[in-house]
């Protein structure tokens, strides 16, 4: 059984929002749904390799396109960060067979760093908790300093860290 | 060289089973197949050896069936250790729906802790 904390976390932002990121560029965050598929594929062929995180994205262009199929899906949420109109990040909430969501989130390379990645998760889980999620978990790679620290501010609890990929979850209500 | 290959009944498990053979067969290497209960998968012994006889009779190939008690990670590192095999082989490594890979605890247990080389199959 997955472990959550008992408390929720308090009220989070819903899309559509727009923000300036710490390079002072305008980024609209916009939720997003199967019509953003090309778009997605755009971004996620740009992605840089060394950015993939437990074999996703994955590397070849029809794998990609597979893989959007699972999580572009109706049962999924998907909220996208946009820069002049061009796909820059995407945070993606897809259910288990527990009743609970599993997390992930992706920023192309130049655009780490300013801020997006906190806005997009937030977002993201205001979004989660306007459609009635209650519980959202994660994984992530236990040497990845800067995507723990991300999911912490934003609330995420550590559940479990005796493995490779360290577990964390957040209850939204 | 002296294979051992542990299967506790998932389907990456069989999978890593199937390229085992394959490879065992190219490379004359002798294969032992280590048949373990993983709690993550609810499997039990009988059946798991059933599914390993039925693809080895299927390849025409000739391994030694052995059972592991106790918890597998450590016994599949002793066994290789005390008997003299050459490499250890596991499948592990499932995909969540979103499809970010988890290695299993006993995977994970066997690529630390190993004294020969562990392939994983994934």
């Amino acid at each position: 059984m997955r472990r959550y904390p008992d408390e929720p976390a308090g009220a989070f932002p819903t899309p559509p929002r727009q923000l300036t990121d710490r390079h002072d560029r305008s980024i609209q965050l916009r939720r997003a749904d199967a019509t953003d598929r090309t778009a997605l594929i755009e971004m996620y062929t740009q992605f840089d390799p060394a950015d993939r995180a437990q074999g996703i994205p994955p590397a070849r262009e029809t794998a990609i396109e597979r893989w959007l199929e699972t999580i572009l899906d109706d049962d999924c949420l998907n909220v996208v960060a946009s820069h002049d109109g061009d796909l820059v990040g995407h945070a993606t909430l897809v259910p288990d067979e527990q009743g609970g969501y599993e997390l992930a989130i992706f920023v192309l390379s130049d655009y780490q760093g300013a801020g997006i990645g906190t806005d997009l998760v937030e977002t993201l889980l205001g979004l989660g908790q306007s459609e009635g999620i209650d519980r959202v978990w994660l994984t992530v790679e236990r040497w990845n300093d800067p995507a723990i620290a991300l999911y912490r501010k934003v609330g995420f609890e550590t559940a479990n860290s005796e493995r490779f990929e360290m577990e964390m979850s957040i209850r939204l209500a | 060289m002296h294979v051992l290959l542990g299967v506790g009944g998932s389907e990456l498990s069989y999978q890593a089973l199937d390229e085992t053979i394959e490879r065992a067969r190219e490379a004359g290497d002798d294969l032992t197949v280590a048949i373990f209960d993983n709690e993550e998968m609810d499997t039990d012994g009988g059946a798991v050896e059933g599914r390993v006889r039925e693809t080895l009779d299927a390849a025409d190939f000739d391994a030694t069936i052995r059972h592991i008690e106790g918890d597998p990670g450590s016994r599949l590192v002793d066994i290789a250790e005390s008997e003299g095999f050459d490499r250890i082989v596991l499948g592990s490594g499932e995909r969540s729906t979103l499809g970010k890979i988890q290695l299993g605890s006993i995977a994970e247990f066997v690529l630390l802790n190993a004294q020969t080389p562990v392939t994983l199959i994934r």
